[in-house]
């Protein structure tokens, strides 16, 4: 009897709420972070822009050092 | 860890797209003209130095190139190094407003990369001020095995065709022919001679390193350089023992930089094989032992410990380190992009977001775009790069330089100004000359100045 008072004691089913309220954040910050990568892919196509090929091709530099 | 000098130079590619497309571009050496228009106000030659301390200029290849005043602390100079990305950045938009104004409607890009797309290279060279006495060959030998292996922590990466496995650490790594060479625009070495200290040549030379790739991670910045300070002060010390001699320094460092898995064994003269990370963790591990008995400092303990961090993570997964290090936060968003997008490595869109990693205009580069998110580790803040970009470090001959430069661009006074002196034209007929660096103001000269 006392052992299962005192494992009430140190496992109390608050424990278990938070546990809850940890998956639950989790879950919202999966979303936010497919919602955060889409935007970041949508900025890169913006910054892609012009003709990829052609921007390929036309960089030309002279050799430096 | 005793003061040391270092600088940054860094050479930017240039190009400038019309708007409207198949319109007669504009060549490199125009859009450069433009660059410099606003800066050079009058002289012959496109060189100047900034009220920062730094020099601004046009170099071999019609390059723009951008050297950070003389720092003592490895994060200042990452503050100054980014200070220089900001200033060609806004010269590059006032260079679009004139171009229009003369009819030229398109944009200019500026990239901090080492290659352009058939290959031809220009560069990113550190230096390093060292005490003379140390034997060249000696000195030679000690780093060779460092260089060849610190691009797991400092390369930029780069797209290479498919046939070879698609990416690659180093940009630098295929055009170093040499072990010891004084050329920089061919046969370039992996340590180069080139030895003009700015300073008191009796007590300094100046290590001018062009190994390395140019980096736009703080990070890879800030352990590239602070990593080689400390293992020059040990060879100044005379506390590194050699024990890692490689049996072909070149085939090494390009070995190394095909494998993104960081686990090819390279060769030594004694016939043992390690891999890049090991014989890092030999040289961290000699650092570890100098700094029981030497006096460290906390950019020291910092150096000391993101570089333990790296070389542990880079053992596991190097791709662990894809906030830290530019050729994995590069290789990253480059994978995740072509994924989510359906392509391949060789598609158009990928080489040319390799290169907009690289585009110091923040609008305009994969890089910026990342930490703008906070997906990249930072060194400085962006109040210590803003004030870079207007002050001279404190405690180098540079401040005096800049404060100079202050005065004459306030239009006081006609001079002339190089890194080790400043000549006053009429009426004063004055040559100061400053051979140690590592003094902030010499008090002749600054008494001319202030009086004037």
């Amino acid at each position: 009897m006392s052992t299962e008072k005192q494992q009430e004691q140190v496992n109390p089913p608050v424990d278990e709420t938070e546990e809850i309220e940890l998956n639950v954040k989790s879950s919202e910050m999966d979303e936010e972070f497919v919602e955060d990568l889409d935007s970041l892919l949508d900025e890169i196509d913006e910054i892609l822009e012009e003709d990829s090929q052609e921007f390929v091709e036309n960089y030309i530099q002279r050799g430096g050092q | 860890m005793k003061r040391r000098i270092y600088g940054l130079e860094t050479e930017f590619g240039i190009i400038w797209t019309p708007d409207a497309p198949r319109r007669k571009t504009l060549t490199v050496q125009n859009v450069v003209m433009y660059l410099f228009r606003e800066i050079v106000a009058g002289r012959m030659y496109p060189d100047v130095f900034l009220e920062n301390g730094a020099r601004f200029y046009q170099d071999i290849g019609c390059h723009p190139e951008y050297a950070t005043p003389e720092c003592d602390d490895v994060t200042e100079l990452v503050a100054h190094d980014k200070a220089g990305e900001r200033i060609i950045t806004r010269l590059a938009s006032t260079a679009e407003r004139s171009m229009r104004n003369d009819g030229f409607y398109g944009k200019i890009s500026i990239f901090k990369n080492n290659l352009d797309t058939p290959g031809n290279t220009y560069g990113c060279h550190e230096n390093y001020l060292m005490e003379r006495h140390v034997d060249f060959r000696q000195l030679a030998s000690k780093l060779i095995p460092f260089f060849v292996t610190r691009q797991v922590f400092a390369g930029a990466g780069k797209i290479k065709p498919s046939y070879r496995g698609y990416y690659a650490i180093s940009q630098r790594a295929e055009h170093i022919r040499e072990e010891i060479s004084i050329g920089t625009t061919t046969a370039r070495g992996i340590i180069n001679t080139r030895d003009e200290p700015h300073a008191d040549r009796e007590k300094y030379r100046r290590l001018h390193v062009i190994v390395g790739d140019s980096n736009m991670s703080e990070f890879s910045t800030f352990l590239k350089v602070g990593t080689t300070g400390i293992i020059l002060r040990m060879i100044e010390d005379n506390f590194i023992e050699q024990r890692f001699a490689l049996r072909n320094p070149v085939k090494a460092i390009r070995d190394i930089s095909d494998d993104i898995t960081c686990t090819h064994p390279i060769e030594l003269q004694n016939g043992k094989r390690l891999t890049a990370v090991e014989l890092q963790w030999q040289y961290l591990e000699c650092a570890k032992r100098y700094l029981e008995q030497a006096e460290s400092d906390s950019t020291t303990n910092q150096i000391m410990a993101r570089w333990e961090y790296v070389l542990t993570c880079l053992e596991s997964d190097p791709m662990q380190l894809d906030r830290e290090l530019d050729w994995v936060i590069k290789w990253k968003w480059l994978q995740t992009y072509l994924t989510k997008r359906g392509l391949e490595w060789d598609a158009p869109q990928v080489k040319h977001l390799d290169l907009k990693y690289h585009n110091v205009r923040q609008s305009e580069s994969l890089y910026y775009a990342l930490e703008n998110r906070s997906e990249t580790e930072r060194i400085v803040r962006d109040e210590q790069i803003r004030h870079a970009e207007q002050f001279p470090p404190e405690r180098t001959r540079a401040k005096f330089r800049g404060k100079f430069i202050k005065k004459v661009n306030e239009g006081k006074v006609l001079c002339g100004v190089n890194w080790s002196y400043i000549q006053l034209y009429e009426p004063y007929q004055i040559l100061y000359l400053s051979t140690d660096p590592f003094k902030p103001e010499f008090d002749e000269a600054s008494r001319t100045i202030y009086s004037i």
